[in-house]
């Protein structure tokens, strides 16, 4: 199977479903970039990490449309555009602007399905970068999932692998409901194989990446490829974890969660937001209240801290957390039993 | 000497060639049971642990921690204390469970062709001047022949391929009947200009097989039939059925279990590796298609058993007799025109739980042909 | 007067329909009948009308809180409305909406709108749609002179023309929002002149007069329609009634409240038809009576309905989850 980057499995992705169906069309700031500059270039950048490269190409301006940095009329219209027949996918950019255009994605598109007592089909994406790692500081580095996870008729994607994008991706953008689908742009450049084909992946079904009996890891994101190193070194000092990547947090696989830790007793969430009401808690407290019984430590909580995303380099990798942390975590509920035991 | 048990480097998932040994778990010269932890090991992308497969005492561990070895390697040796070092020793030389030196990576073995307009992908192995084709069954694919086609590359020219509407090929079907998928499958050689072929057909691909061999008797040398479709009406429809409509890895595992003798020899990366093609674009329609043209009302259209006395070329049937699948009675009576060999304990998938025997019962069948 | 006496007959209906089902809405609201609180439209009825009569069921609006007139105008089901409202099964929404939240998508209503300036992107897609699909379809956002000065509103103005879409934002400019008055919360001259920052055509028109508003939206929408050219009307109507049922009014004045309802906008259209001999009063009487007995047999029926089955909480959050 051919290896290919995150950054082409997405674009792969919307390339094979522009050219399956006419209604979905791509918009946001400079998804082709360049329109009316000097250089008289319509395709000049491609997103500004170059996801979206080519399509303007391919589809023309009609359906790879370039916007003005006006965020809620972005997100407005796309959701006004998937009420009435399209099949849009918005780019937001960076996650972190979702604070100046939320309402028309959590007021409006969220609600039109409930509010309209289930007539409106609001089949719209929206793909932002998220994640911090580039050193671009608290305006363009956070995880918002959580947010969005929150938010009844939204459909949160937080993708860890170039197979898993593409797949998620299709399924999004086939999907009748609005989805928000987050790429974490440290993993542009992340391989993996990938189909060149078009398939999807089902929400709601979590990967499992390792198997292990000794305790469960539940990660997203990038934190999956820390989580996995961990769970590596763990098993070198005979400790085997389960990996597990929910995929996406709403809808969430609480099965395969609770089983593994059925399984295992033992629990480390590993998420790079924030805190405080978060994924991390979401899932700690799923388990505290359906498997609470199956528990042998209490559940370790592997996040960011409660401040905002720094600059400085030391600081910014302070602020992420890493191998060892997970490692430390583990170990602590491993050692629990044996402390009470003795 | 019937005590003696081999733990070999299991293969999780279709596409895992070599797997390392991280970590032994129990001392030389401990006691066992069937079905504890004794070794971790791990592939590029799954680590997990390999369960004894008998009781007894770990006698032997022929590949120390931290090396990488093939699919299939003897790992350890499990035995009673009466066998002696020496029967041990016998047992640990004569084991050869045969990988070739694996010199082209997988992407240089994987090819493709276009036929009538449909791109077939295959599996190529082998350099000799016997030809043999391996097709596979309903929902599989080229790589399912693991290293059953490795070995074989060792003495011959071995092409698996990929049906239309399965793994790599196209996946639109335009018939999807044994004989119209007989007639893809003699484009196929053809276009390879392999001229004529043992063909090593499992389930499905064994009834292609047969249709090919009634229809171009000068493309066909030999037939190893394993676990062969259009032997007998009764197939496990259900189990078609719930194969095109898993759609979750959960749902897919219990299906897939069907297939084996030993449920728990499916994995999560077997899985894995057939809900990745499950959900390639057209393959449900594609796995419908077949469906509905091979089994249309949950009996199997095609019902060939009386014509196998019509064949010129040595045939012969493996079936594993705890077939949930297709039942392997629909050997019964046919030990006059096939060589019929019964494995005890094996499901629908003997070239997965006893490839050997499926290796031997193939060469033995290849070689027999004129 | 291009109109035809079948077409002044459908318009003066729907403004009398309007009228009796906001009067009768805001008469059960206060007498609590009516959960939650209703925003009434009274005094806006030629606008809504007016607009409306040029569009065709593949044309959409979306509206604001004040949004009963625009769901009549553009047709929505008025039984339906009723049900919604009052909270009872069997709402254009299933009961799950309310007042603030009626959508008919069938007939081209986008939603009433709870967020001041929501609804001018969400028009601006549904122009993005008709542009894409090729389906000659035009989309209207109705807003107020309050949610003129929502940022959602400049950058809908702006990228309406950026992707040359078929739109056309009607401001309803009644004098106040919520509780506070124009002169005090819009800067500039007029809304209609914010426009022409944007490269927007624009027309200021009284909203009281059916046939003001009729002929300048034609125009608006024609050019809309036929070359992608969005602009802005600004409408100036009167609220007769408070920001909500309620709504005891305390900054306005006596005076004021008085001269607005000197300028009834049936009325206008009343006299207009009837000195030009189009139609005569018997025939507008009729229509009257008709559209209050039409309103009063609904609303009896919404209070007698029977609530949303207690399973609704929980359905219609997605297609599939």
């Amino acid at each position: 199977m051919p290896k290919k980057s995150m950054r082409t499995a997405i674009n792969e992705a919307m390339r094979l479903e522009m050219r399956r169906d006419p209604t979905v069309i791509l918009l946001g700031e400079d998804v082709a970039g360049g329109r009316g500059g000097t250089a008289e270039l319509e395709d000049a950048v491609g997103g500004v990490l170059g996801v979206t490269k080519g399509l303007y190409r391919e589809f023309g301006p009609e359906r790879v449309i370039d916007t003005p940095i006006t965020e809620s009329a972005i997100m407005g219209a796309a959701a006004g555009a998937a009420v009435t027949g399209l099949r849009p996918i918005a780019e937001l950019m960076f996650v972190d602007f979702m604070g100046v255009c939320f309402d028309q994605i959590f007021n409006q598109a969220a609600k039109f399905r409930y509010m309209f007592g289930g007539k409106a089909k609001t089949p719209l994406v929206v793909r932002a970068m998220s994640g911090a790692g580039l050193r671009a500081g608290a305006q363009h580095s956070q995880s918002l999932h959580s947010i969005f996870t929150h938010i009844p008729g939204l459909k949160v994607v937080v993708p860890s692998d170039p197979y898993d994008a593409k797949g998620l991706l299709i399924q999004a953008i086939r999907d009748d409901d609005p989805v928000i689908f987050l790429e974490h742009k440290a993993m542009y450049d992340l391989e993996g194989e990938v189909p060149d084909g078009a398939y999807t992946i089902p929400f709601g079904e979590a990967n499992i990446l390792r198997e292990g009996d000794d305790v469960t890891i539940v990660a997203l994101a990038r934190m999956v490829h820390v989580s996995m190193e961990a769970a590596k070194k763990l098993q070198e000092n005979g400790i085997k974890a389960t990996v597990i990547d929910p995929r996406t947090t709403s809808p969430l696989d609480e099965q395969t969660i609770l089983e593994s830790v059925e399984n295992t007793g033992r629990l480390v969430v590993v998420d790079e937001a924030n805190p405080r009401c978060s994924f991390a808690t979401d899932i700690a407290a799923l388990v505290a209240d359906k498997a609470f019984n199956h528990l042998r430590a209490p559940i370790q909580l592997v996040t960011a801290p409660h401040t905002p995303v720094p600059f400085a380099p030391n600081l910014e990798d302070a602020y992420i957390p890493n191998t060892t942390q997970v490692i430390a975590a583990v170990l602590k509920v491993m050692q629990h039993d044996r402390n009470r035991a003795a | 000497m019937s005590n003696i048990s081999a733990i070999i480097m299991p293969r999780w998932g279709l596409t895992m060639e070599e797997g390392t040994v991280t970590g032994w778990l129990v001392s030389v010269g401990a006691s066992i049971q069937s079905g504890d932890d004794i070794v971790d090991v791990e592939s590029s992308k799954l680590s997990g642990t390999v369960e004894a497969p008998a009781t007894g005492i770990l006698r032997r561990q022929t590949v120390p921690e931290g090396q990488s070895v093939p699919t299939g390697t003897l790992l350890g040796v499990i035995t009673d204390q009466s066998t002696t070092e020496s029967e041990i020793d016998e047992f640990v030389q004569s084991f050869k469970v045969v990988v070739p030196e694996q010199t082209d990576d997988d992407a240089a073995l994987a090819r493709e062709i276009d036929v009538d307009g449909h791109k077939f992908s295959y599996l190529r192995m082998g350099d000799a001047p016997k030809k043999v084709l391996l097709i596979h069954g309903f929902g599989g694919d080229a790589s399912s022949w693991g290293y059953v086609q490795q070995s074989l590359s060792l003495q011959y020219d071995t092409i698996a391929l990929d049906l239309l509407g399965h793994g790599g090929s196209s996946k639109s079907v335009p018939d999807g009947s044994l004989a119209g998928q007989s007639g893809n499958v003699a484009a196929f050689i053809s276009a390879l200009e392999l001229n004529n072929v043992h063909i090593v057909g499992h389930s499905m691909g064994a009834g292609i097989a047969l249709a090919l061999a009634f229809s171009r008797p000068d493309l066909v040398s030999s037939l190893t039939l394993l676990a062969p479709v259009s032997l007998g009406g009764e197939i496990n429809a259900d189990y078609l059925k719930s194969f095109i409509k898993a759609e979750k890895r959960r749902d897919l595992e219990a299906v897939l279990r069907q297939l084996f003798y030993d449920g728990s020899a499916v994995n999560r990366a077997l899985v894995d590796d057939v809900i990745k093609y499950k959900r390639l674009d057209g393959v449900t329609e594609a796995l419908q298609t077949i469906l509905s043209s091979f089994a249309p009302e949950g009996d199997q259209r095609d019902i060939w058993r009386d014509r196998l006395g019509e064949l010129k070329v040595p045939v012969t049937i493996v079936w594993g007799k705890n077939d949930q699948i297709v039942p392997s009675s629909h050997a019964d009576g046919l030990e006059s025109v096939a060589n019929v060999i019964l494995i005890e304990n094996v499901g629908h998938m003997p070239q997965v739980e006893r490839p050997d025997q499926v290796i031997a019962a193939a060469k033995e069948t290849i070689e027999r042909a004129k | 007067m291009q109109l035809d006496r079948d077409l002044l007959c459908e318009a003066y209906r729907r403004m009398a329909t309007i009228r009796a089902f906001e009067e009768r809405v805001g008469a059960d609201s206060l007498a609590g009948l009516i959960p939650g609180f209703v925003h009434l439209y009274v005094g806006g009825e030629a606008s809504a009308v007016g607009v409306c009569m040029n569009l065709k069921d593949g044309d959409w609006i979306g509206s604001n809180h004040r949004g009963h007139g625009h769901c009549i105008a553009k047709g929505c089901d008025v039984r339906g409305m009723m049900l919604e409202i009052y909270g009872k099964e069997g709402g254009l929404c299933g009961g799950k909406g309310g007042s603030m939240h009626i959508a008919d998508l069938d007939k081209g209503m986008l939603g009433a709108n709870g967020i001041v300036g929501g609804s001018p992107p969400l028009a601006v897609g549904a122009a993005l749609s008709a542009k894409c699909l090729r389906n000659n379809g035009v989309a209207v956002a109705f807003l107020g002179d309050g949610a003129s000065n929502q940022g959602t509103t400049a950058e809908a103005l702006n990228m309406a023309v950026v992707l040359k879409v078929p739109v056309v934002f009607v401001i309803e400019n009644n004098g106040y929002g919520e509780f506070t008055a124009a002169s005090y919360h819009s800067a500039g001259v007029d809304l209609a002149t914010r426009a022409a920052g944007f490269g927007l055509p624009s027309t200021k028109v009284d909203g009281k007069d059916f046939f003001a508003v009729y002929d300048a939206a034609q125009d608006a929408i024609e050019k809309a329609r036929k070359y992608l050219q969005p602009s802005v009307l600004e409408v100036s109507v009167n609220r007769w009634h408070g920001h909500f049922t309620g709504d005891p009014q305390p900054y306005r004045s006596a005076d004021e409240l008085a001269a607005v309802r000197r300028q009834d906008p049936l009325l206008i259209f009343r006299k207009k038809v009837t000195e030009a001999g189009l139609l005569s009063k018997e025939q507008l009487d009729d229509i009257d009576k008709n559209a209050s007995t039409f309103i009063d047999r609904n609303a009896k029926e919404a209070i007698a309905a029977s609530v949303p089955d207690a399973q609704a909480l929980l359905t219609d959050v997605y297609v599939s989850y």
